[in-house]
């Protein structure tokens, strides 16, 4: 079991749910990457998503896809992501995601290279949300080799049996879509339950749930269904609103986590 | 008794792509799961509709009274004068225009807008979206949208909006709504971003009409199927006129939804040689061209496998063309399969010789190309003066350069 599976295995033990932040890499500079992760931890995270930043990120809103401009802009390419995230690898317990773009993984060597180097790195899990599971089985072969996890996410538009196909092609955890569309923030709290329950018969994985979740409140509702909750945006958001107003980046994306932790179950909300 | 099995034919390379759709290792299709159905869905619709003769009956109704196909073949004399005198020997080739620029809106886009708007509403959508570099897909879209009443919106960046400021106010004509993108290099690549960005979000009731022969399979098998219309008619115009085949055919390649359109239907005869021009740019520099089958490497861009202008680090590169419609780091997959397999050869003309070509051909033929059509002018003249006087070469004239005129005013310091 690695770092992933653990934490949901110890969360189903005790019917607890994990709060999932995503980080873009490299943002809002180069070196921050390391001491985020520390913060996430310390807030309350149990496994993190590091976005590899990519120059056309088709399936990010304005918020993710300008902070991956920005992070190559400053000179953040994926092997400085792979060695801020191994810098501090010993220092945390959390689990790791590599979010990256077949472009990217494609580039840097596929299922060999690029996988080898996301394992040297200390990453526990890989999600290429653009390679569909008909293109995937070489890289799920490897990550099975290498011992990362490695999830498919399932849509809204998937009919079933694909969903089904897609929980069975995942190790570690599903990633459940909970809206259809692009990344970014929503006002109103998304209803996953039937998808939730028509996945879990399909399988006995983990399900995460996000896209659109940003508030505790989101939180509470996805984890009334899901495993996890994933918030991206809204991390993204905090942190680079606070880089931008001279406060502490590394402050903020820690009370955001500790907010949003509230609203997972047990929790003093 | 054992009988060996027989071998297996050599496969045609016509015979491509495969279901998944391959282009020998190019192409497939690489995007979110959110819009695997979709693209499901497509492939579907469009296996049943390319066996259904009423779906093209009523295409090619629609191609001869509202497209006003078949475009003519021209015989363009003095263009082949001026071959043969720059060419140093004063011998060459025959040069003919493929008219793709007299079709309906002016380019050869509306051939695939007009069969993808049939397939729209077979597939009961109401809403299309498209991105347009020139602007010559966005008008051929609005065009087809407000043939068969469907909502449109057309993404197209800044830049491209700025120096193709004719296209914007015909598609605001036509009833488009046209959202210009700001960000990356406000060009063909970011408007593409963005159009699928839309289509994330909208995909249940909105199809787009992806406007080349890239993005995620079936796009490439589609665009170049509604495309090919322009290579049959050539073919046939050959036959009738000049009793044989061209030795010769031309096309510059952006996507290459012209390229691919007009050579496909040659692809099996093989004393036909088949050249795309790609966009030089300013140089040879990266970042100063975009010519991703001359300088790329393949990668992975917008759904499909392919030759690619990439950084190492596996981010796109930026581009260079002063044409806005060849302005792209990707190229279809079909065109990367037929590169390695040495079927089509690909060459480059920069912007200096696009814009020789833009005024050469207006003032020798009076005919005023687009200045992506321009780059295959400029190569096809010297294509043809290193041929024989009993040669011919076609090249596709993709479209007419209205669009274009401001630009090249500004370009050419008039
Ligand atoms: C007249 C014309 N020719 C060529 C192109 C390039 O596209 P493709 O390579 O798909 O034919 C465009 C694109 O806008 C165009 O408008």
């Amino acid at each position: 079991m690695n770092r992933i599976e653990r934490a949901f295995h110890t969360a189903r033990q005790s019917d607890a749910r994990l709060l999932m932040p995503f980080i873009c890499g490299g943002f809002p500079r180069p070196g921050m990457t390391g001491p985020l992760l520390a913060a996430l931890e310390r807030g309350g995270a149990s496994v993190v998503e590091i976005g590899i930043p990519f120059s056309d990120p088709i399936a990010d809103g304005p918020v993710i896809a300008g902070a991956m401009h920005k992070a190559i802009e400053a000179g953040t390419t994926p092997e400085r992501v792979f060695e801020e995230a191994l810098s501090v690898r010993d220092t945390i317990g959390i689990g790791l995601v590599a979010m990256v773009s077949v472009s990217i993984a494609h580039r840097l060597g596929g299922r060999e290279g690029f996988l080898a180097r996301t394992r040297e790195s200390g990453f526990d899990g890989v999600i290429i949300p653009d390679l569909p599971f008909e293109e995937s089985g070489a890289y799920r072969e490897r990550c099975g080799e290498l011992g990362l996890t490695f999830s498919h996410l399932v849509a809204p538009t998937t009919p079933r049996d694909r969903a089904a196909a897609l929980a069975k092609g995942s190790t570690g955890f599903v990633y459940l879509l909970a809206r259809t569309g692009i990344t970014g923030e929503r006002s109103d709290a998304p209803d996953v339950a039937e998808r939730v329950a028509a996945l879990r018969r399909a399988t006995d994985l983990p399900i995460a749930c996000g896209f659109g979740i940003a508030t505790a409140e989101h939180v509470r509702a996805v984890v009334a269904h899901a495993d996890a909750a994933i918030v991206g945006s809204a991390m993204v958001r905090r942190i680079e609103r606070a880089a931008g107003s001279g406060l502490d980046p590394i402050e903020a994306a820690e009370a955001l986590t500790r907010e949003l932790a509230a609203g997972l179950p047990g929790t003093p909300g | 008794m054992t009988t060996a099995p027989a071998p297996a034919p050599a496969p045609r390379i016509s015979d491509v792509p495969d279901e998944r759709g391959r282009f020998g290792p190019y192409g497939g299709s690489y995007v979110p799961e959110t819009l695997v159905a979709a693209l499901r869905q497509l492939d579907e619709v469009y296996r049943r509709v390319s066996r259904d003769e009423r779906f093209w009956e009523e295409l090619r109704e629609l191609e001869r009274t509202f497209t006003g196909r078949p475009t003519p073949l021209y015989r363009a004399d003095r263009l082949t004068a001026h071959a043969r005198s720059a060419g140093g020997r004063g011998h060459g080739a025959t040069v003919w225009l493929k008219r793709e620029d007299l079709a309906h809106t002016g380019a050869h886009k509306i051939n695939n807008t007009l069969g993808q708007a049939l397939l729209t509403q077979r597939m009961n959508k109401g809403r299309v979206i498209a991105e347009t570099g020139a602007g010559q897909h966005g008008v051929a879209t609005a065009t087809a949208a407000a043939r068969f009443g469907f909502q449109c919106d057309v993404y197209m960046g800044a830049e491209d909006a700025r120096r193709q400021r004719l296209n914007v106010v015909r598609m605001k004509a036509l009833g488009a709504r046209v959202v210009e993108v700001e960000s990356g290099s406000r060009t063909l690549k970011d408007a593409t971003n963005e159009a699928m960005r839309d289509w994330m979000e909208s995909v249940e009731h909105t199809h787009y009409i992806l406007g080349s022969v890239v993005g995620p399979h079936p796009f490439p098998l589609i665009v170049r199927d509604l495309q090919s219309i322009i290579g049959r008619e050539t073919k046939a115009q050959c036959l009738r006129t000049l009793g044989r085949l061209p030795d010769a055919v031309v096309a510059c390649v952006g996507g290459g939804s012209n390229a691919a359109g007009i050579f496909y239907p040659f692809v099996e005869d093989e004393k036909v040689r088949l050249v795309g021009v790609e966009a030089g740019g300013r140089s040879n520099e990266p970042g100063q061209h975009a010519a991703p089958l001359a300088f790329g490497a393949p990668g992975i861009l917008h759904g499909s496998l392919s030759y690619v202008l990439q950084d190492e680090h596996g981010q796109t590169a930026p581009v260079h063309s002063c044409s806005a419609g060849l302005d792209y780091p990707g190229v279809g997959p079909e065109h990367s399969f037929w590169k390695d397999a040495g079927r089509v050869t690909y060459a480059v003309a920069d912007d200096r010789q696009a814009l020789d070509a833009f005024t050469l051909l207006a003032r020798t033929e009076g005919i005023i190309p687009a200045l992506e059509t321009a780059h295959a002018i400029a190569h096809a003249v010297r294509l043809a003066g290193t041929m024989n006087d009993d040669q011919h070469l076609v090249v596709n004239c993709s479209g007419r350069g209205d669009k274009d005129v401001e630009e090249a005013a500004r370009l050419l310091g008039w």
